[in-house]
């Protein structure tokens, strides 16, 4: 037996595989196809303080091995969380997060304040990243200052494992990363969606109602591998990577790049049941490769 | 309903005309319960730039033959790649999605079956459908560009009588379907509706000049098909829900229109 468990901070993760928030529903969505429970960790949909209509359609464009979204953090507030969708996904048997976001910091502060009630929800993912909202967002994880100021103030009313996403939207990607580490982040994820654009040639407009949107799946990876492996020679908190995982192999070279945890997103849509072939194919390539825990490939890229 | 993710096989394939083709699809075991209005993601391999999975509405199944039929109007490349899909050829299908109609309240209301260009295709398996459950008072009015477009009429004929307008005038009533004399002449319940959304808007319209129940089937561009990635929403009385999981097919009352 291969040991797959990874800590989070003092979360501990059965496995490294995780579903980013924003492709996963609350994971019930996904029941029909296989046991959400398997999953190391579901990271439910970003989360505000009041309830948010996101962004006119069309919200989707499809691009080339990727997708464009620009949903806009739809989601009915925080309160309704609690009071409706956390007693029916509270006792899945594995570590539900969820993914916060705001428009200032007292909304990120509010929002968290109330997810540290709740027993069964072991960490926080902060949304400093999200690149469809006119207000807040991604306006926060791209300055250090910012970062590290929404990060702290959390921090002190958030008593459970803080996990910070980060953009990539960024020159210096490392540079936030330190930034939201000092602030007393346990952990970071990235990376969130790249900023792009789709245009229709033939009726000479935007695809998206907001003209851009958010870049993820296939044609992302490169970056993020990319992104992962500085931050992860940058910080001493655990870091976990996403952007462009499809495949178990994608996943393993991400944890060699120094990711403790992966986190699988477009992929979801495309294949529901792919994180656990993810799983099944990361413990195959340690038993094969004769490692006797993940944790034996984490970082352990050669260069 | 449960959910499933399934190997269909290609049993056959059938040109319509120029730019839609019929894909007959079987499994060997025995398809699962799928309602009129409901729709499958399919997932399109071997194609250069598609990525994600193609919703496509359920044009017809045939239990005792356990067929799904699928229609597909060749746009992109991914519906390219599924007319180039020859018979004994598997293909990955989530099935069954979203919402279908919903029956009439009696069995004697008279509903008219509108349909538009690709958007005919839920109406068929409507049609059988209503017939399967002792409903018989009901017609189809089927619109097109041209006649080349009109698809399968004698299918639908199996079921009710057909009413047609196409656009140049080429067969039937020349014109669009709002504007057929039999829609005037019958007395009409309920509408279910399914095409472009200037027809269906048109047809919505025209339900609440006569005060009939409408309902619609919408076609949003999505990802996920499952509610997860809140792509495919429309503006309802509720605010923006999915179409994939709250639809595809709403009463016009819902409906911002």
């Amino acid at each position: 037996m291969v040991d797959l468990k990874v800590n989070i901070g003092s979360l501990q993760l059965k496995n490294p595989v995780m579903t980013a928030s924003g492709t996963f529903g609350y994971g019930t969505e996904y029941s029909d196809f296989i046991d959400i429970s398997r999953i190391g960790g579901i990271i439910v949909k970003g989360t505000t303080v009041r309830d948010r209509q996101g962004n006119p359609y069309p919200r989707l464009a499809e691009t080339p091995s990727g997708m464009l979204n620009a949903v806009g953090l739809q989601n009915k507030g925080v309160d309704y969380f609690v009071n409706n969708i956390y007693p029916t996904i509270k006792d899945i048997d594995t570590n539900i997060i969820v993914n916060v976001s705001g428009s200032e910091v007292a909304d990120y502060v509010a929002t968290a304040e109330k997810l540290n009630e709740l027993e069964r929800i072991p960490a926080i993912e902060l949304n400093i990243s999200c690149p469809n909202v006119k207000e807040g967002g991604m306006a926060f994880g791209t300055s250090c200052v910012s970062a590290a100021k929404v990060v702290s103030e959390v921090r002190k009313a958030y008593k459970k494992t803080l996990i910070v996403k980060l953009s990539p939207n960024v020159t210096n990607i490392s540079e936030i990363a330190l930034a939201v580490e000092a602030a007393g982040a346990d952990s970071v994820s990235l990376i969130n969606t790249l900023l792009g654009m789709a245009i229709n040639a033939k009726t000479r407009r935007p695809v998206l109602s907001t003209v851009t949107g958010g870049l993820s799946g296939p044609a992302v990876k490169p970056v993020a591998l990319r992104m992962v492996w500085q931050v992860a020679k940058a910080v001493k908190i655990p870091v976990i990577g996403l952007g462009g995982i499809m495949t178990a192999t994608d996943a393993i070279e991400f944890l060699l790049a120094g990711a403790t945890a992966i986190q699988i997103g477009t992929a979801n849509f495309i294949d529901p049941t792919v994180s656990i072939k993810v799983i099944d194919g990361i413990e195959t390539y340690l038993k094969e490769n004769k490692f006797n825990s993940v944790s034996d490939i984490i970082g352990a890229l050669e260069v | 309903m449960a959910k499933f993710i399934l190997d269909l096989i290609v049993k056959a394939k059938v040109r319509l005309s120029s730019t839609y083709v019929l894909i007959v699809l079987t499994s060997l075991e025995k398809l699962p319960k799928i309602l009129p209005g409901q729709f499958v993601e399919v997932r399109v391999d071997d194609s250069p730039t598609t990525f994600l999975r193609r919703p496509i509405s359920v044009h017809h199944v045939d239990y005792q033959k356990n067929e799904l039929w699928l229609l597909v109007q060749v746009v992109g490349d991914g519906s390219k790649r599924l007319s180039d899909l020859n018979p004994n050829e598997r293909l990955n299908v989530i099935l069954p999605l979203g919402n279908g109609f919903t029956l009439p309240k009696n069995k004697n209301d008279r509903a008219m079956l509108i349909g538009g260009g690709c958007g005919v295709a839920p109406l068929l398996y409507m049609g059988a459908y209503l017939r399967q459950n002792g409903y018989n008072q009901f017609d189809f009015l089927l619109g097109a560009r041209k006649k080349d477009d009109l698809l399968q009429l004698e299918e639908y004929r199996k079921y009710a009588d057909v009413y047609v307008t196409t656009e140049d005038g080429s067969y039937g009533e020349r014109g669009f379907v709002t504007q057929h004399p039999i829609l005037k002449e019958k007395k009409i319940d309920l509408i279910y509706t399914c095409g472009p959304t200037p027809m269906m808007k048109a047809v919505a319209n025209f339900a609440k000049e006569v005060g009939c129940e409408c309902e619609v089937s919408l076609e949003n561009t999505m990802a996920c098909g499952i509610g997860a990635c809140l792509c495919c929403v429309t503006d309802t009385t509720d605010g923006h829900v999915c179409v994939c999981t709250e639809g595809p097919v709403f009463n016009i009352t819902k409906l911002k229109w």
